[in-house]
Formats: C-alpha cells, sequence, structure tokens
C-alpha cells in the first residue's frame, strides 16, 4: 500500500538559510507519529510545508498517491488534510459553537440562494452542522462551553477547541503543533488519551510535534527527530531514546 | 415550522407596522416634505451602511469607496430610466447589477491587500469612477444629468431596504457569511480550514457594490438632477461613520448609524454654521465612550429588552 503522506528531498530555503534540507518522511495510513527536535529545529516549517503555508524550494511532497506542491492551504485542506496551531489560532471574537461550525464550510452543499432565501437544503444541512458541531465539542469536553467566546477560554481548552476545529473539516491527516503546550501533566494526561480515542473513532493518521517527552513517547508508534533541518534519527520511542545522536542533540556533547 | 422562520416571519410583520405607521403618517399629511424626503434618504443610506458593513464589518477589509459604486448604480439606472423610457425597477436592477460587475472585477486585484493599503486602492477607485463619470459628456459631465423622472417613492425604498436587510442578514448565517467572519477574524486559520480566502473577500465585496448600485438608483430618482460632486470621497466617508458609529459586523448597527447620522444632519439643517461642529463632537464622544461603536459585533438582539426577537438562540443561558 502506498503511504498516505510521503515528502521526498524537501528543500525549504529562506534566503541563504536552509531551514529544511533533504526532508524525507512518509506516513502510512492510520499511523500515530512525532515530530521532536530541539527549538528552531524546523519542525513548524515542515508542518507550513505540508499545508500549503510555504512552497518548497525544490522536493516532492505527495498526499494520498497525489502532489500537493503548488496547492493553496485551503485545497490541501480540501484534501484532507487539517491542522492545528503552535501559537493558537482561533476565531477569538466568535463563539466556541461557531469557531467549529466555520470548518464545515467545505462539506455545506446549499448554495448562495438557499442560504439567502433560506429554502431547499439550508435549514436542514444548518440543523446538521450545528449537531455534529455540538457532538464534536462534547467529545471534547467543550459543549457546556458552546455559546461562549473563544478568546475567553482557559488555554487548555482552546488547544482543546482548535483540536476540534480541525477535526470539522474532516481530514485524513491530522497535523497537531504541540497540542500539550502549556497543559499541566493531568490535561496532558487526558489529551493523550483524547488523541488516541480520535484516531480510532475518525480513522485518522496523526502527526504530532511535541516536546512534551512522556506524551510523544507514551502515545506515538514511530518518532522522527530533526535538528538544524535534518532528519538525524527515526524510528520507535526506544529506538529514539536510546539513539546517541538524539542524545547528543538534547543534551549536547562531543559529536 | 421552525424557529428560524418564526423569527424572519416577526421582523417582517415588525417592518410592515413600522412601514404602516410612517406610511400613515405621511398619508394624513403629520410629515411635512422636508422630513419625508429625509425619511427616504435614511432608508436609502440604511442600504448603503449595511452593504457598506458586508464589506467591512463582517468580511473586515477596509473599504473607503463605497460612494462610487453607489454613483455608478446611479448614472446606470437615470440612462436606461430617462433615455429609454424603462421603469425603476429595470434601472435598480440594471445599476446593481453594474456595480457587481465593476466590484467584481475591481475586487480580485485589490483584495490581495490588506489594512491600510486596501483602504487608499478602493479610495482612488471611487474617485476614478467620479472623474471618469464627469468626463462623459453623455451624462451631463461636471454639470449633471438632468430631466429624472421623480419616481422613487417611500414604499419603493422601504421595501428595498427591507430586501437588503434579509439578505445580509441571511447571508451572514449561512456557512457563506461564516466564512467571511472567518477571514475577518483569522485569515490564516481561514484558508486552513479550507475557506478560499479570496473567493469570500470578492463575493462580500461584490454584493455590497450590488446593494450600493441599487441604493444609488433609489438616490437618482429622487430628484430632478444628479450630480458626480454627490459622490465624492467625503460621502464615502460618511457611509464608513454610519457602519462604525453603529458598530463593524452587526446589522442592527447599521440601522441606528444610518439613523442618527441622517436624523441628526437633518436636525441641524436650520443651523448650519454649528451643524459640523455638532456632528463632529458627537463622534469624538462615541469614540470616547463606546470605541466599538453603538453595538459593536452584536446585533440588538443580544440585549436583554430586545432578547424575545431572536428567539433561534433560545438556549444559550
Amino acid at each position: 500500500m502506498k503511504p498516505l503522506l510521503k515528502a521526498s528531498h524537501v528543500v525549504e530555503m529562506f534566503g541563504g538559510l536552509k531551514a529544511v534540507s533533504d526532508f524525507n518522511v512518509y506516513l502510512e495510513q492510520g499511523e500515530l507519529i512525532g515530530l521532536i527536535g530541539p527549538n528552531g529545529a524546523g519542525k513548524t516549517t515542515a508542518f507550513n510545508l505540508f499545508t500549503g503555508v510555504y512552497q518548497p524550494t525544490s522536493g516532492e511532497i505527495e498526499f494520498d498517491g497525489q502532489s500537493i506542491v503548488g496547492l493553496a492551504p485551503y485545497q490541501i485542506t480540501q484534501r484532507g488534510i487539517a491542522r492545528t496551531f503552535q501559537n493558537i489560532r482561533l476565531f477569538s471574537e466568535l463563539s466556541v459553537l461557531d469557531n467549529v461550525k466555520i470548518a464545515f464550510h467545505d462539506h455545506v452543499k446549499y448554495g448562495l440562494l438557499e442560504a439567502v432565501l433560506r429554502v431547499g437544503r439550508y435549514t436542514e444541512e444548518e440543523r446538521q452542522i450545528e449537531r455534529d458541531s455540538l457532538e464534536l465539542l462534547k467529545i471534547f469536553h467543550l459543549k457546556d462551553k458552546a455559546y461562549e467566546t473563544a478568546k475567553n477560554l482557559p488555554y487548555g481548552a482552546q488547544r482543546r477547541l482548535e483540536i476540534a476545529r480541525a477535526l470539522a473539516a474532516k481530514p485524513k491527516l491530522l497535523l497537531l503543533d504541540e497540542p500539550a503546550a502549556g497543559m499541566n501533566p493531568q490535561e496532558t494526561q487526558e489529551l493523550m488519551e483524547m488523541i488516541r480515542w480520535i484516531r480510532k473513532e475518525f480513522n485518522l493518521t496523526i502527526l504530532l510535534i511535541e516536546h512534551d517527552m512522556s506524551l510523544v513517547m507514551g502515545i506515538c508508534e514511530r518518532i522522527y527527530v530533526l535538528e538544524y533541518g535534518h532528519i538525524i534519527a527515526h524510528g520507535t520511542p526506544e529506538e529514539i531514546q536510546n539513539n546517541p545522536e538524539v542524545i547528543r542533540a538534547y543534551l549536547g556533547g562531543a559529536s | 415550522m421552525n424557529i428560524q422562520r418564526k423569527n424572519d416571519l416577526m421582523y417582517l410583520v415588525l417592518g410592515l407596522v413600522i412601514f404602516g405607521i410612517v406610511y400613515g403618517l405621511m398619508e394624513g399629511g403629520m410629515i411635512g416634505s422636508f422630513w419625508k424626503l429625509n425619511i427616504i434618504i435614511i432608508c436609502i443610506n440604511i442600504i448603503m451602511s449595511a452593504s457598506l458593513n458586508l464589506i467591512n464589518g463582517y468580511t473586515g477589509q477596509f473599504s473607503l469607496g463605497h460612494a462610487g459604486f453607489m454613483a455608478v448604480g446611479c448614472y446606470v439606472s437615470v440612462i436606461l430610466t430617462t433615455n429609454f423610457h424603462m421603469p425603476l425597477i429595470v434601472g435598480m436592477l440594471a445599476g446593481g447589477a453594474a456595480a457587481a460587475l465593476l466590484g467584481c472585477l475591481i475586487g480580485l486585484p485589490t483584495l490581495r491587500l490588506n489594512g491600510d493599503y486596501l483602504a487608499i486602492a478602493t479610495l482612488g477607485l471611487g474617485e476614478i469612477i467620479r472623474i471618469v463619470i464627469m468626463n462623459i459628456n453623455y451624462v451631463g459631465g461636471a454639470a449633471g444629468f438632468t430631466g429624472i423622472p421623480h419616481l422613487t417613492t417611500f414604499p419603493w425604498v422601504f421595501f428595498t431596504m427591507l430586501v437588503t436587510l434579509f439578505f445580509i442578514k441571511n447571508f451572514v448565517n449561512s456557512t457563506h457569511g461564516r466564512a467571511c467572519i472567518a477571514i475577518r477574524e483569522n485569515e490564516i486559520a481561514a484558508g486552513a480550514m479550507g475557506i478560499n480566502t479570496t473567493k469570500y473577500k470578492v463575493m462580500a465585496f461584490t454584493i455590497g457594490a450590488a446593494f450600493a448600485g441599487i441604493a444609488g438608483a433609489l438616490f437618482a430618482h429622487c430628484f430632478y438632477i444628479i450630480n458626480p460632486s454627490s459622490f465624492t470621497f467625503m460621502a464615502s466617508f460618511n457611509y464608513l461613520i454610519m457602519v462604525v458609529l453603529g458598530g463593524l459586523g452587526s446589522l442592527t448597527g447599521s440601522v441606528a448609524g444610518a439613523f442618527v447620522v441622517t436624523a441628526l444632519s437633518a436636525a441641524l439643517a436650520s443651523w448650519p454654521e454649528f451643524r459640523m461642529i455638532i456632528y463632529a463632537l458627537a463622534l469624538i464622544l462615541l469614540m470616547f465612550y463606546r470605541p466599538q461603536g453603538l453595538f459593536g459585533y452584536v446585533e440588538l438582539t443580544a440585549f436583554k429588552p430586545f432578547r424575545f426577537l431572536d428567539r433561534t438562540k433560545g438556549g444559550r443561558e
């Protein structure tokens, strides 16, 4: 079977700086993969390349057997990749419910005229969107906060809302950029359970960036380690923990 | 019948009641011709501010050229009604379509800009439209277009206004409108949620321009003459003031803003020397005490005494 996502020899230059070089990653259908590395290693750059925010200087990225190089972010989302952001990017002045509703956009079938005249598929589809949105919020323990303004949520809840919103786009591949940042150990533990559960329930493939090693080592099946834009190691959590290159990258030492 | 339909019906009945009262007073001679004209102007200004709000308030694209689209609708419609003796409705539709076409054509390149740059570009656009009209002899050039039939009546403007408000209300409560609001809130996140941001910016701009064109057609047929000097940058600015004063992203705010600004300047018409001073003072005070505008992102129905008007959000508390 072909991998769901495959990046081969991807290079991204910012002026003279090689943010990512000779980047090779593959994700099989249904896997849960971690991407780790010290600050500034190029992890978020890799996410931005996968989602069309940046275009690779050279190299190829294939999703579901087709190249996604050159597509705009919204086109990539429509193909089935959804993401969350490291620095939370919610629609902060809107209600929690509206944040999720917006993400259903691509799956709405009614047209402009039906919406304005409130005829045809409008009423039924809007009701369905509301029901599905509340269902998603329930999974992420946000249902009782559905009508609150998103910016007033506590930090951990905002991170969960970002995941709920990404799921509303009905992706095949979910990219999570530091989902546990700012969470306490208990919240992180809950998040881990949640990520495991949604993967099974929504039949997802997940790639996540995370600094919290308990989370990464706890749930990821394979891990890629980035340093200065290069992948220095790749393997199961046990292999990564004992890899001398990785230990050197994180703790320093003679190389 | 579902709650949404019931709500729409209630608004419609409310609109008809207001229409009945005002129209009755007009026909009964209780409202003089000066206020009669001003009530018509208020309705036209409500169309203008509501449509500008769709661009500036809901989609968050700062446009300063709204009077330009009004001018296009105005001139296209008067050519049809005066020179070709078409009925008003044809003039309105053609004026709206012409303004929409121009809005779409101009929106495509300019909406790639954002913030201040878009404001400057649309400002220039409004001026270009005005100056082009000024130099076309067929429509009278700078002297203005004369001999326009006086076709605009209160029922015409009131029901066009009602259609506009319903259109924009339903638009912003659909997935298309939510896409526009998402662009205002966070353009990068909107793109990441699968929203084609350019498409929806142009869509909002086009719809806004279309209603400005329709308002222009109604405006032209209030008087016997129209002149390009009615569509200067000051006019665009005046509509922006209505939107900001009422509250960006609030439809009831736009109605209130247009009403307050137009009624205030009409009431002060007898004291022309103080008019601008009071007007400016009112604006400064409002921005000082309520920078988000009278309503600021929320509708009238969000306030307690008016909550009964909107039952769709009944489960809010």
